[in-house]
Order: C-alpha cells, then structure tokens, then sequence
C-alpha cells in the first residue's frame, strides 16, 4: 500500500507562520478556501456498466418516440409540387422556355393536376428554384440594406456593393443590386376545376414575409407625402424589372420596398435549390378542406427565365405542422439514434453480462 | 575612503574574446578618493540585467517579438488580405479584434514578466559590503573590497591581506559546491602587508593579469606586477563568487571578475527558453494544421474554378462575374484567398493565448496550495514558471542534490558502542522508549542544542569509567575544529565537516569540553577540569587514508595517539588484543550502518617515548622534503598508526527531512528514477542513500565505479551492464554505432534489467564517463539501474550529467536543489525546482518551481502534475475539436454555395455560440477539480446548428424551433442576417 506522507505541521489549526521573518505577523500561508485549496465540488462521471448501460436505455427509449411522433407529424403534412420549368417538351410550358425578361406580350401557360387528397388546414404555396445560388458570396452581397430602411442619401448613392447593379442610365436604381434585380417576378394562379368550370382560388399575398423584416428592415423612403413616385424620385428600376418598385403593387402598404413578395426574395436561400414563400390559402370554414381533392389548373404568367443556367422552377402547395414543413428526415434521425442506442445498450448488456465479471477484482491503488 | 578603480578601462569581454583568448585583459588598479567620469565607461559592473524592455522600448519591441511567433505573424497576414476587396470575404474586424485582444493579453503577460524581473535585479543589488557601503550590483572590476566575517563574497577577488595570521581567510564554499566545511585561502605575502592601513592600500599600484573568464572553479591562472617584479596568482589567492567568509574578521580583496563574468555565473549555464512537450507537439499540430487549411483551399479553390466554368459561367444573367474577373481559372485562385480567410478558425491562434491562461491558472494553484507551504519559514511553494505546469506530470528522471534538499545539512550525535556497550538506543532495556531528554544541567558548557535519550551513557561518565572517558578524550582532542568563544562560556564550533562538529559537540555535552586551540595545544575541560593538551603531530584526513589520528601529550605527560576513521580501515590497524571487542563492536557498527547512520571507529595506542622522538624526527625531515613528501609522510603515518587498541565507534545521523523516505518510495513506485548528484564524498552519500530507502539491502547489487582511469571507467561499467542485462551485449551493433560521431542525437530505447540494482559512482569517474565514447556506456548502464548516485560531482558535471539523460533518453527530467551548485543543473533539466532552504536564493532564482521541502515534490508531481496534465489535454483536445467543428462546416458549406466563400449566414450564430462555449470551457477547465473542460451544451448547440442544413430547409422551416436551443440559435441567426 502507498505511504502518502502527511506532515503534522499541515493539519489545519496549527499555529502559522511560526518564525516567520520579518515578524510582522503577517503569514504567507495561503488561504484555506475552496478556491484556492481545489476542493471546489466538482463532478466527473465515471463510465461504468451501471452508468452507461442504462443512459443507452433511456436515450433509446426517449428518443424513438419522439421521432416515431416527429415522423408520422411529418407524414400527415400534405404537399404537392410540380415543376413547370417546361424543359420537357410535352409540358406546356415548354413553349415560354427561352422567355426573356420583359417580353411583351408575356408568355402564359397552364398546368393541370390532380390533389388525390384533400388540404385540411391552411395551405401555403410556395415557388421553388432549383441549381439558382441565391446563397453565392457576391450575389448575396450585392444588396444595400441602408436603402432598403429607407435611408434617403443610400437611395440616391448605394453602396459600392451594389455594382454592377447600383446604377443604370446614370440614375442610382432602387432596390439596388444583384438579388433585388433577379427577382422572381412568375405569377403563379391557382383554379379548382369543378365541373368543367374554373374556380379561382383566393390567394392571400400579405402576411408571407417575416414581421421583423416587414416592420423593421424593410421601409420605404420618408418624406413629406406618401406618394411613393414622389419619394422615389430620382431613382430608375433595376434593369430586369418590367415595372419600378413603386409599381410593384397597388396597395399602399405592400408596395415599395415593403412589398412583401420582394422581402421574401432579398432573404436569400442559403441552399441553391430552396422554396419561397408566395402565397397563403386559408382555410374559409370547417365544413370544407381548404383544398378538396379533385382536379385544379395553375395559370402561369411566365416571365422569369432559368432555362440558360439549367434552373428549375416548381411550384409547391403544403400545409404545416407545429414542426414546420415537411421534414421527414428528423424523425428519422431520431429515431436511427434511438434504436442505435437502444441496439448498442443490447448489446453492451449482454457483453457485459458474459464477460463482465472478469476484472472487477482489479485493485486500483490509492 | 579608499575607492578602487582601474585607470585603463578594460574592454568588454565579449569584444576582447575575438582578440586574444588568454590573457587578455590588463587591469591597472589605482585608488582614488572619488569616482572619476571614466567610470561610467565601464562596461562591467556587478548588476546583472535580466529586464529586457523600458517604458519606451515596451511597444515596438514587444510587438516586433511578438510578430515574429509564427501564429501571429499569420494573422497578421490574414489581416492584409483582408484589406484586398476581391479577396476579403469577411469584414477586417474579425481578424483584428482577437489578433489585437491575442497581442494585449501577451503584451501585458511579457510586461509583468519583466517588471518582476527588474524587481529582481533591484532585490539582488541590496547587499553592502564595502568600507563606504554601497550596493553590490556597483562593484567594478579593479574595485578594493573589504569583507567582514560571515560576509557573502560578491564577486571574483583576488585576496589582498586579511586579520589572521600569514593573511589566511577562512571560506565556507557550500553555495558553490555544496561543501558546508571551511577552506582556507591566503594571500601573497606582497599584498599581505598591506593589512588594513587604508593609506597604503590606496597608493597600491599593481597590474593582474588573468585568463578571461571561464566555468572552472578550482583553476585560476593570472600574475600580479608589482613595481616591476612578477608573482604567480593561482586558486589559493582567489575569493569566489559564491563563498561565505567565516572566522575571519575582516579580510581585503580585488575585483578580477565581477557579474557575469564570476565563475558562479559562468557555471550557471545558459538561461534557455523552456517549452513543454505538449508546446511542442502543438507547434507540429498547428503545422499540420496549416497544411490541412492549404489542402481545403486548393480542393474549394479546384471547386471554384470547376464551378464557374460549368455553371457561375451561365449564372451571369442574374449574377455577372466580379470587375476584372475574366477567367474562371482566375476566379479559382482569388477563392484560394478567400477560403484562408474564411477558413482561419481552423488555425488556433487563440490557442496558445488560452494555453498560457489555463497555465497561469494552475500555477496560481500550485502557489495557494497549502499542502506545500512550510510554516517553520513561512515559505509557500511558488510556481516560478507558469509555461511548464503540464510537464511535471510527464517526469521520469529526477537529478537531487543531497545537502540541502535530501537532508536538513544537520549532524546529530546519534549512537555510539563503547568498550562493547551500545549507548543511544532509544528503548531502554524494559523496552520502554525513552522519550526524556538527557540533563547536561551539570555541564555549564554544554551545548543546550543537543539532544540525547539514553541515561545510561551519562551515568556512565559520571561513574568515571575509564574506557567512557577515554572515549571523549578521543572526541574532543581528535579533530581540527576551530572553536570560537565570543561571550564566556557560549562556545561555537567552525568545524570543516559537520560531521566532526557533530562528535566535538557530543564530547562536550558529556563533559569533555574542547575550549582553546593553538598550533601547538588544546585545552579541554574535563568534567570541570581545564586540561591543556601538547599537539604533537595531526595525521590528517584524506581520501585514501579515510582516517585521522593526533598525538598528544597530556598534562601528565603520557603520550597518546588518537585515531578515528572508516571502519574497514581502522579494523585492519587493530592490535589483536582486542579480538572479542572487535567482534562486539563490528555487531554495533551493522547495527548503526543499517539504520542509515554514518559511522566511525574510534581507537588509540600509547606511544613510548623514545619511539615517538625517533619518528617524530622522521617526520619533521619528511614535510620538510621536496620530493616524494606525500608518499614520505603516509608511509609515516602507517608506521605509526598500528596496533591500535579499540575504544568504540560513533553513529551520526544526517538528519533526512521530513517524509524523504515516504517520497522517495512513492516517486519510485510512479516509476520515477532518482539519481543524487552531490559534492559530498562517497561514504557519505551511500550511506544518505541508505537511509532514505533508496538503495537497500535487497538490491541485487550496487554497483561503483571508481576507476581512474578511461579503460578501468569502461571495463566496470560493462562489467555492471553484463551483469544486469547480459542480452545487451549480444547485438553488439549499438558499441559500433557510438563510435560513429553521426549518430549523435539518436534516442536510446528503454532497456530493462533482471533485477534491482543501484550504481554509485565517483567525481572523477564520472569525468571519464562523460567523455566522448564513453557517455553512452554511461547512460546504458546507469539507466539500468533504479537509482544512480554520483558523488563528488562539480556544478558543471551535474549539469553534465543531466544533458546526457536529455539526450539520449525521451525523457523529462528535473532537477531539484538548494545550492547555487545546483543552479547549472536547474537551468539544465527540464524543470528545475529550487529549495528555499538555508543556503540563499541562488537556486530558487533560477528554478522554475521552489518550495521548502524536498517532501513537497510529491505533490508537485503527483498532484499539480497530473491535474494540469490532464486538464490541459481535455482543453485542447475540445480546442481542436471546436475549431474543426466550426471550421468543417464552412469546408462543406462551399460545395453548395458555388465555391464563393460565403459564410453561411445561419452560421454566424456560431461565432457567438464558439466565443461563449470557449469562455464557459475555460472557466470550467480551472475551475473544476478534475477539468472537466467539456461544454456539454456544445453538442446539443452544433448539433442544432447542423440539423437545419442537412435537412435542406426552405427558409420558413426556421420557423418551427426544433428545440429551445434551436430557437435561440434561430434568433440569432435573424440577428446576423444582413
């Protein structure tokens, strides 16, 4: 056995600093705090078959039901998409492929599909873009985002970062930049066929961008009128755009830079295939499914063209869940985990159950 | 006042060196009342700076030293490409703030650093020793210095004249070798009679010539011209650095070399940087680092280039290539930059800040640690060096010096046998431990420091037994103590050994009392009775010999001769009357010997008169003669020194410190091997040996080397070697590869032997083993064994010593001593540690770690070692794995975001995540007992971040928290979106 040395004199209590020098009675002992001493509580687990084999347990058992419930969660949102890119050349879209930005008269097509099941609750549609790197380090640069608070000296002289999009015809353009001059400017509509007859669908188009970015980031120039021509005086419309943003609706409030279709499209993707929000359908009583099943025609208004980068274009239509969106995946990685877990608890159990009791004799010295 | 200088200035060393390598320097020594101007042209006081900055000096230099660290210097560089717009990917400020905090927090560590140091010099320079007082650090070559006795000598003299007679100077050297028993030195007669008229030491003109300034201490060669006529200056003459003066009122001397220059200092060795393994091994990880951010570049630099070729190329309707980007193969190139910069996190650059701030703090734990403050001098341990804190657990050879640091440097009169009797056990014959005190009250002289248990011995020298006093007699006449009694009655020994004083101290207790000593008499007061003895002739001590006899005459008239020595000798000297005490005594001395006690046999023989006068005047003809007289004399000596008749023997006990025997087992068992460098002689450093269980009985063997020479040095170390490890031998590979110099620096592999085995080897050995060839024999051999023990070692050597091991060995060392003999193997080892003992501040100045007592070692090691180890590898092992996890991302983030550096922008949050899991780590890491350095939120954090990633979300998927952690990670995601 280990002789670990204690010397009388460091029991606590004896009389310090005994000829000390100096005399002056003050010690140099240190203090006897826990701080100081190291003795602060402090705790380590130690991995031992009784610690670890039933952590496994529980973490397996803890975590399949939550994604067994995240998973079907996900499984009962309703989602539909179709790709009107129009690459294919039976779709009929295929004829506005190589549209360009501006062509009047725009290119429309319509895409017909079925919902076999019905939408219960309210149904947001989104438009989706495929292979468009929205999330590039100078795409997502090119944006002024004083000008877009509504700062009057960054409407007329944007930033630097702007270029080549900052001014065109020697006029500073406003919204500024490479992001807000590839706006999406599709409009997608939506009909339920019933009977031959095409019912529109109500689309709502407020309420699609983040109350932070409508509120706070988001502003039109201030000045003495509320006439946006006024207050965007000076300025010209990004290059692609067929119309300039004070143009881009006829409400007042989601006009300008607050247009809430534009607030969805200046918050880049940081993937190069994402969706966007574009519209909401609400749910207009509890008799009906917000969307039955049946036939339903989407009328597109194609102006914006992707087919020279090899984008896509899809429209989706889904409802939500408290988990958001359709998400397979994290229910699946719960439950993978779990059973990971729980298959390894197994595992190490009956390992430790055969083998176990070899070495626990081992004399760990002090 | 007479104030010395010298009218030529000398050159400075340093340049000098470069012209003649001996002899080079000419002092004239004039003295003059004032210091003239000149002065302060020389270059050579006796301060010795060690500040490397002044207020003004701070930042430029600071900031020069510090960009010249390779991780600095980078960021530096990081922080100029910054500045390019097409290359910058992320805004300048991120790199500035932590290269600035990085700068500030070393800036600020290296001023305080220096500002102790200065504060060091200040304390050193406080000693005064002059005829006009003044400091020491202003003493100058050609200075005349006066010393008093017990005065430390500051600097290299040459002595001038002193207060004894033939101008002999009595020094103590323990600071400079470890030897606490008296030398003497003595001035030419030249200088002799200048005494102490000032007047005359002032009008002294004379002109030294000596070697330029070396590391041997026990050589000195220069002249003195004086007025035109030559005289030989050697060793003798000198006063080194180091010494104490002692039973010397007052002695002068001449500065020869002062601060730098003294041999003290010039055995000091160089001061080098000490950097820990771990230090090292983050130097190659952060290479490899380095390499691995190169090789992420060039593969997303490859990427960027493929990437705008196949799509950004057709992407230009909604993003046009960049100004004055035309190719993508130009795109590529500028990405490579970029991606340094974005990828920089990888590089831990506040690596080595953290680093050094968990190191403060465990060294701030080593400093409050009570378990290693010693209260009887008030002394806590202080961790010097707070870079080396994680070495101390990886120790695997431990250098100690012995007196000092092993034992108190106290001899006590433990035991003795007597006419076959053994005195001192502390059991009486009942078996009952004595635990009173032995009364000397009836000796008025008696040392009141003395501490006895066994009554019997007393009641024996009151009965008047006669072998008991004879016994005494022998003690208090048989030595060459020198005895000092300021005050009547309060007598102190000047013994040359302590172990003498030991036994004289002893006799006088008993009432044997040695009072006067005169070249030819001792006077010695026998139970009251003031008795003065004729000296007639001291046969003194040397190593051969291991014996010393006197012959005297008492007042009676009878002629005796007293000899004391090693046991082994003296028993061969024996008359054989004394068969059966042999017998008995001999049992006594194994008894003693196996309790670590040093011992000593004690006999006599009545001379007859007409035989003593014969050989006494053989022996007069033999120490005058010219030649041969060494072997004259000892042939003399061992004529005369026969058919002695046993008294007894003596037991010292050179007091271990407290718990040396419990460390020395524990660090054994830690598998630390502990080698004893010590000045002391053979004998006694066995026999410390002995008692502080580091050799023992059921060793296999203990080896010594004591050859003379190279061959014999060879063949015993060989010898030891076959014996330990015969296999060694068998690929004789390793013989033929030393005696190629190429394969200098190579490791040697651990080899084990067949049992336990100890080596003990001798000063002048050992300078044969440390040469060229032979070092590798040595350190075969000597790392076979458990314990090693050199002795008669000089500071040099045991630096020697220690540089052999570090050299061949993958080993970290310390050295641990008190003495500035010590200070060179400090400086040395890996870590030294100092004691702060008795014998002044030398060593702990230059050590790393100081405390008390050698006991404290165990929990430096054990403890403070382990803890700092431990928590040092759990931070940077969580250090890389934060940076990795961080960085990784962006690595992988690339192939989605085209290649274009952009960070993605959710990922910012992990900026404030990483700072607040980097500042929560390390305050866990000091703050907790076992370190645990891990941030458990960490995983559940990155975890978090990556989810929304894999799953390739829409944006409005940010919306449903996945967590509470998720939601503050979402938070501050919307904070940071531009």
């Amino acid at each position: 056995m280990a002789v670990n040395y204690n010397a009388k004199e460091e029991a606590d209590g004896h009389p310090s600093g005994v000829g000390a020098p100096g005399g002056a009675g003050k010690s140099r002992k240190p203090d006897n705090t826990a701080f100081k001493q190291q003795r602060l509580p402090a705790w380590q687990p130690i991995l031992t078959a009784g610690t670890v084999l039933p952590a496994f347990f529980i973490i397996g058992l803890i975590f399949i039901p939550i994604g067994i419930g995240i998973f079907v969660t996900s499984n009962n949102i309703r989602e539909y998409e179709i790709d009107y890119t129009g690459t294919d050349s039976s779709s009929p879209c295929n004829k506005c492929l190589n549209v360009s930005w501006n062509s009047t008269p725009p290119c429309t097509c319509t895409i017909n599909f079925t919902l076999n099941q019905p939408f219960e609750t309210n149904v947001f549609m989104y438009y989706g873009l495929s292979n468009f790197y929205q999330n590039h380090r100078r795409y997502v640069k090119s944006r002024d985002d004083s000008q877009l608070n509504g700062d009057n000296s960054s409407l007329l002289h944007p930033s630097k970062e702007c270029e080549p999009y900052s001014t065109s015809e020697n006029k500073p353009i406003a919204p500024c930049g490479a992001i807000a001059n590839s706006m999406f400017n599709d409009t997608l509509e939506l009909f339920r066929i019933d009977n031959e007859t095409r019912i529109p669908i109500t689309l709502n188009k407020k309420g699609i961008a983040w109350w932070t970015d409508k509120n706070v980031k988001f502003r039109n120039p201030s000045g003495n009128t509320n006439n946006l021509t006024a207050l965007f005086q000076g300025t010209t419309k990004p290059v692609n755009w067929p119309k300039p943003v004070y143009m881009l609706d006829s409400e007042a409030d989601n006009n300008g830079f607050i247009n809430e279709d534009f607030i969805v499209w200046m918050r880049t993707a940081a993937l190069p295939t994402f969706r966007k929000l574009y519209r909401l359908i609400e749910r207009k009583n509890n008799l009906q499914p917000t969307l039955q099943a049946g036939k339903y025609s989407l009328d597109i208004t194609y102006n914006y063209p992707v087919h020279s980068f090899d984008g896509r274009k899809r429209m989706i239509l889904s409802t939500i869940s408290w988990m958001g969106g359709k998400n397979p995946f994290l229910g699946i990685a719960y439950i993978t985990v779990g059973s990971i877990c729980f298959f390894l608890g197994v595992v190490l159990l009956v390992i430790h159950h055969k083998y176990g009791n070899r070495n626990t004799s081992a004399d760990i010295p002090n | 006042f007479p104030r010395s200088h010298a009218t030529a200035a000398p050159l400075p060393w340093h340049l000098s060196m470069q012209c003649s390598l001996l002899k080079w320097v000419v002092l004239q020594f004039l003295f003059l009342f004032y210091r003239p101007f000149v002065c302060s042209l020389f270059p050579q006081n006796n301060s010795i700076k060690t500040s490397k900055y002044n207020f003004f000096t701070f930042l430029p230099l600071n900031l020069f030293e510090q960009f010249q660290r390779i991780a600095n210097a980078y960021f530096l560089f990081l922080l100029i490409l910054q500045l390019i717009p097409q290359v910058s990917s992320l805004s300048w400020f991120t790199t500035v703030v932590p290269l600035v905090l990085v700068l500030a927090v070393s800036g600020v560590k290296d001023a305080i650093d220096d500002f102790r140091s200065t504060l060091c010099d200040y304390l050193k320079g406080t000693f005064s020793c002059r005829l006009k007082d003044d400091k020491w650090m202003n003493i100058q070559v050609g200075d005349i210095i006066k010393l008093e006795n017990n005065n430390f000598v500051t600097a290299d003299l040459l002595l001038l004249s002193s207060s004894e007679p033939h101008s002999l100077t009595y020094i103590e050297t323990a600071e400079l070798d470890g030897e606490t028993n008296l030398k003497v030195k003595q001035a030419l007669t030249v200088t002799a009679e200048l005494g102490e008229n000032l007047q005359k030491l002032t009008d002294f003109n004379g002109e030294v010539k000596c070697e330029a300034p070396n590391n041997k201490l026990d050589k000195f060669t220069g002249t003195l011209t004086l007025r035109g006529e030559k005289f030989a200056l050697d060793n003798e003459k000198m006063l080194l650095r180091g010494c104490t003066i002692r039973n010397t009122e007052w002695c002068f001397g001449l500065v020869i070399y002062a601060g730098p220059d003294t041999k003290l200092m010039q055995n000091c060795g160089k001061t080098t940087f000490k950097r820990t393994s771990i230090d090292r091994l983050m130097n190659v990880l952060v290479l490899v680092i380095f390499a691995f951010l190169a090789l992420m570049c060039f593969i997303l630099a490859i990427g960027n280039g493929i990437w705008e070729h196949d799509k950004g190329y057709y992407f230009q309707v909604y993003l046009p290539w960049a100004v004055g980007v035309n190719s993508a193969a130009y795109s590529g190139f500028l990405m490579f930059w970029s991606y340094v910069i974005i990828l920089n996190t990888v590089v831990p650059i506040s690596l080595y800040v953290s680093v050094e701030i968990i190191r403060l703090g465990n060294s701030f734990y080593i400093d409050w640690d009570r378990k290693m403050y010693y209260p009887l001098n008030d002394t806590p341990a202080q961790a010097r060096t707070t870079t080396l804190n994680e070495e101390l657990g990886q120790i695997k050879y431990i250098f100690s010096d012995k007196t000092g640091t092993l034992t108190q440097n106290i001899m006590a009169f433990n035991k003795c046998s007597i006419n076959g009797k053994s005195y001192g056990t502390n059991l009486s014959v009942n078996g009952e431990a004595h635990t009173e005190k032995v009364d000397f009250s009836y000796n008025r002289l008696a040392d009141p420091k003395f501490v006895f248990y066994d009554h019997s011995l007393v009641e024996a020298v009151k009965l008047d037994d006669a072998a008991t006093h004879g016994f005494f007699r022998l003690l208090s006449l048989c030595h060459t103590v020198m005895p000092e009694e300021k005050k009547e009655g309060n007598l102190v020994y000047q013994a040359q050994s302590p172990d003498e004083g030991a036994l004289v101290t002893a006799a006088r207790n008993f009432g044997f009392v040695f009072r006067a000593r005169t070249p030819e008499t001792i006077t010695v007061v026998e139970m009251g009775e003031t008795k003065v003895y004729e000296l007639l002739a001291i046969l003194d001590f040397n190593n051969v010999r291991k014996r010393m006899s006197v012959i005297v005459r008492s007042p009676e008239g009878d002629l005796t001769l007293y000899c004391k020595g090693a046991d082994t000798i003296v028993y061969e000297l024996l008359d054989s009357s004394c068969g059966s005490l042999k017998e008995e005594t001999m049992e006594h001395l194994n008894e003693f010997a196996g309790e670590g006690l040093r011992t000593l046999v004690v006999a006599y023989k009545n001379l007859q008169e007409d035989y003593f006068q014969e050989w006494h005047k053989r022996h007069h003809e033999a120490s005058t003669a010219l030649d041969g007289r060494e072997e004259k004399l000892s042939e003399l000596y061992e004529e005369i020194e026969k058919d002695l008749m046993l008294l007894g023997a003596t037991a010292i006990e050179d007091k271990l410190q407290d718990g040396v025997p419990q460390t020395i087992e524990t660090l054994t068992k830690a598998r630390i091997k502990i080698w004893v460098l010590t000045g002391d002689k053979q004998e006694t450093a066995v026999n410390i040996g002995y008692s502080c269980n580091m050799l023992h009985d059921d060793m296999e063997d203990v080896f010594i080397i004591e050859g003379n020479t190279s061959e014999e040095v060879l063949d015993e170390l060989r010898t030891a070697r076959k014996k330990m490890n015969p296999d060694s031998f068998l690929d004789s590979d390793d013989i033929i590869k030393f005696e190629n110099p190429s394969t200098k620096s190579r490791i040697l592999p651990e080899e084990q032997a067949n049992g336990v085995y100890g080596l003990v080897i001798n000063g002048h050995s050992l300078a044969y083993a440390l040469e060229g060839n032979l070092e590798l024999e040595l350190v075969r051999t000597a790392c076979l064994c458990k314990v090693v023990i050199c002795c008669r070692v000089t500071p040099l050597q045991k630096a020697q010593v220690v540089e052999l091991v570090k050299k061949y060995k993958k080993a970290v060392t310390l050295a641990i001593g008190d003495g500035a003999n010590d200070v060179s193997m400090i400086k040395t080892a890996h870590i030294g540690v100092g004691i702060s003992g008795q014998e002044g501040m030398q060593a702990v100045l230059s050590s790393d770690f100081s405390f008390a007592q050698f006991r404290y070692l165990q929990r430096l090691l054990l403890v403070h070692g382990r803890w700092s180890y431990i928590r040092m590898c759990k931070f940077l092992r969580y250090f890389f794995y934060k940076n990795f996890a961080f960085t990784l991302v962006h690595f992988w983030y690339g192939f989605f975001s085209g290649f274009s550096a952009q960070v993605g922008q959710f990922l910012c949050s992990f900026r404030c995540v990483r700072a607040a899991c980097t500042f929560v780590g390390e305050t866990f890491t000091l703050a907790t007992l076992g370190g645990s350095a891990g941030c458990p939120l960490e995983w559940r954090r990155y975890g978090a971040g990556y989810i929304p990633l894999l799953t390739q979300p829409p944006f409005s998927s940010f919306l449903p928290p996945v967590s509470v952690v998720g939601t503050v990670e979402c938070g501050l995601a919307v904070l940071h979106l531009p």
